[in-house]
């Protein structure tokens, strides 16, 4: 084999880890929009808001220093101290979990059986409102973000993998970073699947978004499980934006990973969870293959940026319920 | 003899003391009166159902026992106490479990999953404890199953436990939401027309598990049918209901002898 087919394999394995990160934002939404029919365009940014909220609170930050300065003419900025990560991930979780309750307490408690054009708009709503939040909260600086994650190409894979391609091939590229994101990924995903098969409360979450009616009637609470599923997906959305705020750093564009879910949303189905992890993957190593392979080439390059939507509106044509969505039927 | 303590059927089961009651139910939607002014009780163990032509107010009355609608004036006792406004899911919380006219069930879960759901509220393993004490959790999905397979069996549906609901026809999806009621262990079993867009054969069907169910288990049924042939053999006692208003209550050769309940269902004008 020739170097040229390692470096394809390369981009697909690179491929692969981003469409875990992918699959991540999109894994936010499914279980938002399975369980209570809300499109939740705000998912990017509880993914920012989380990171933000982490990196902030490792670093001992005042929460609306800024607020505070102004009200009361102090010069506050940080209480001076680090806190240890796993701590910081627990008052993070913590964050989330208060976030989702306040959601649903404040707003989708009151929007129960709107058409869901009206539960999107609430959604655009919680988004501008989230992202000013975070600003008013915690500033709008850059921040790092370092849990600790190693950076870097990993240099065991790239050496032991070296010999395959003669002369001209050095080994695969792989990030430590990726490889992390992908182990983390589908250890939350393994817990996510288990959690909603054999827990009760993972019973009834499956119950609610099946017949919101039926629910109600074997006992189950619809407040309460929305309330969980808003901060499952804030916790979803914490472990992605830690994983990409990691890579390049926690910066206001990190919402706009919201974008790239889209597409694999159409690929996979809103509704399904194993749709979410393989349309990510698909979408990740479908964009990065493509680049290689007929982009750069060929087309100037750049291709990653729309190639994900083009072969998601192929999917709306061909099989708009996605690769494992539901299967639209209505009767007239 | 309504507030009697046990009396004895012909067949031989014994009603006990009045377990429900609702006292002078008015609900409204905007202008439209839906219950005027209904008061009836049930007592434990009985078959009760509860009759009327069409719009009669029949499926507003069982919402307002299930927690659905709540009722503009008017009280609801339930195990002699009175009952505070209420949300759906908490009133089944407190043991009253119902099925739907146009059946509410998971479509996307298989029949056993379906009727597990109805164990739901009585598992008492909470979230953490299901991660850290495993064993408490495993003995008590054990129980529940042992639980669901025995009405799963009552019912005659073992060669449709894994079967996905939505594939099944509609007598058989009947059966499966009586079964998913059934396996909360209800103190009243509320059922929305039972019967409703069924054959002969599975309308009969239907009226043998009915029986069976309150023979068997003992419990307390409160039925809506606007079938009247269907009803009269099945219950102890009746409330007719027409244009939202009670007309009738009694046992069922009271009610068919009733002028009232006879105009209803005969049509004649009302003024």
């Amino acid at each position: 084999m020739s170097a040229d087919f390692y470096y394809g394999v390369e981009v697909f394995l690179n491929g692969l880890m981003a469409g875990v990160l992918y699959a991540l934002v999109a894994l936010g939404f499914v279980l938002i929009y399975k369980a209570s029919g809300i499109f939740n365009y705000a998912q990017g940014v509880m993914a920012l808001f989380a990171a933000l909220t982490l990196a902030s609170i490792i670093e001992g930050q005042v929460p609306f220093a800024r607020l505070i300065n102004a009200t009361f003419g102090t010069e506050i900025h940080d209480f001076g101290w680090r806190v240890p990560v796993l701590l910081a991930i627990v008052l993070s979780i913590g964050v989330m979990v208060a976030f989702a309750w306040l959601v649903q307490r404040l707003v989708f408690r009151h929007l129960v059986g709107q058409a869901p054009i009206i539960l999107f708009m609430a959604t655009i709503g919680l988004a501008y409102f989230l992202e000013g939040f975070g600003d008013l909260m915690w500033g709008s600086e850059i921040k790092t973000l370092d849990i600790g994650i190693p950076q870097g190409g990993n240099r065991w894979i790239e050496e032991h993998s070296a010999f395959l391609g003669g002369d001209d091939f050095y080994g695969f590229f792989i990030d430590n970073l990726d490889i992390v994101a992908a182990l983390v990924a589908a250890v939350l995903v393994a817990g996510l699947v288990a959690f909603a098969q054999y827990s009760k409360q993972g019973r009834a979450m499956r119950a609610v978004a099946d017949d919101h009616q039926a629910a109600l009637s074997v006992g189950i609470s619809l407040d309460f499980i929305w309330v969980l599923v808003w901060s499952l997906a804030g916790f979803v959305a914490l472990v992605a934006g830690v994983m990409w705020g990691a890579k390049s750093g926690v910066q206001f564009s990190l919402s706009l990973i919201a974008l790239k879910a889209l597409p694999v949303l159409m690929l996979g189905g809103f509704t399904s969870i194993p749709g979410a992890i393989v349309g990510g993957l698909i979408i990740g190593v479908g964009e990065k293959l493509f680049e290689y392979l007929v982009g750069a080439p060929y087309l100037g390059g750049a291709t990653e940026n729309w190639f994900a939507y083009v072969v998601a509106l192929l999917f709306l044509v061909f099989r708009p319920q996605g690769l494992f969505g539901e299967k639209i039927i209505e009767r007239v | 003899m309504q507030d009697a303590g046990t009396t004895i059927t012909a067949d031989g089961r014994t009603i006990g003391p009045v377990v429900m009651e609702m006292k002078n139910i008015t609900l409204r939607f905007g202008g439209v009166v839906a219950i005027q002014d209904i008061s009836f009780d049930i007592r434990e163990g009985e078959i009760r159902a509860i009759i009327g032509p069409n719009g009669a107010g029949k499926s507003s009355m069982l919402n307002v026992i299930s927690g659905f609608y709540v009722p503009q004036e008017g009280e609801v006792w339930f195990k002699g106490e009175k009952r505070p406004p209420m949300k759906p899911f908490e009133v089944a919380r407190q043991g009253i479990a119902r099925t739907f006219q146009n059946i509410a069930l998971f479509e996307g879960m298989t029949v056993l999953d379906n009727i597990m759901t109805g164990r739901l509220t009585r598992m008492k393993a909470g979230l953490l404890a299901q991660m850290i004490w495993k064993g408490r959790a495993e003995e008590e999905e054990i129980e529940n199953r042992e639980a669901v397979e025995k009405i799963i069996d009552f019912l005659e549906i073992q060669h449709i436990r894994k079967t996905p609901v939505g594939r099944l026809p509609y007598g058989l999806k009947k059966r499966v939401e009586l079964a998913r009621a059934l396996a909360a262990e209800p103190s009243i079993l509320l059922l929305d027309e039972p019967m409703a867009g069924m054959n002969v054969e599975e309308k009969e069907d239907m009226s043998r598990f009915i029986l069976d169910v309150n023979d068997e288990y003992g419990t307390t049924i409160a039925l809506i049918e606007h079938d009247m042939g269907v009803v009269m053999d099945l219950s102890d006692r009746v409330v007719v209901m027409d244009y939202g208003k009670k007309i009738g209550d009694g046992t069922p050769d009271e009610v068919r002898n009733n002028q009232a309940v006879i105009d209803a269902y005969l049509g004649v004008a009302h003024d």
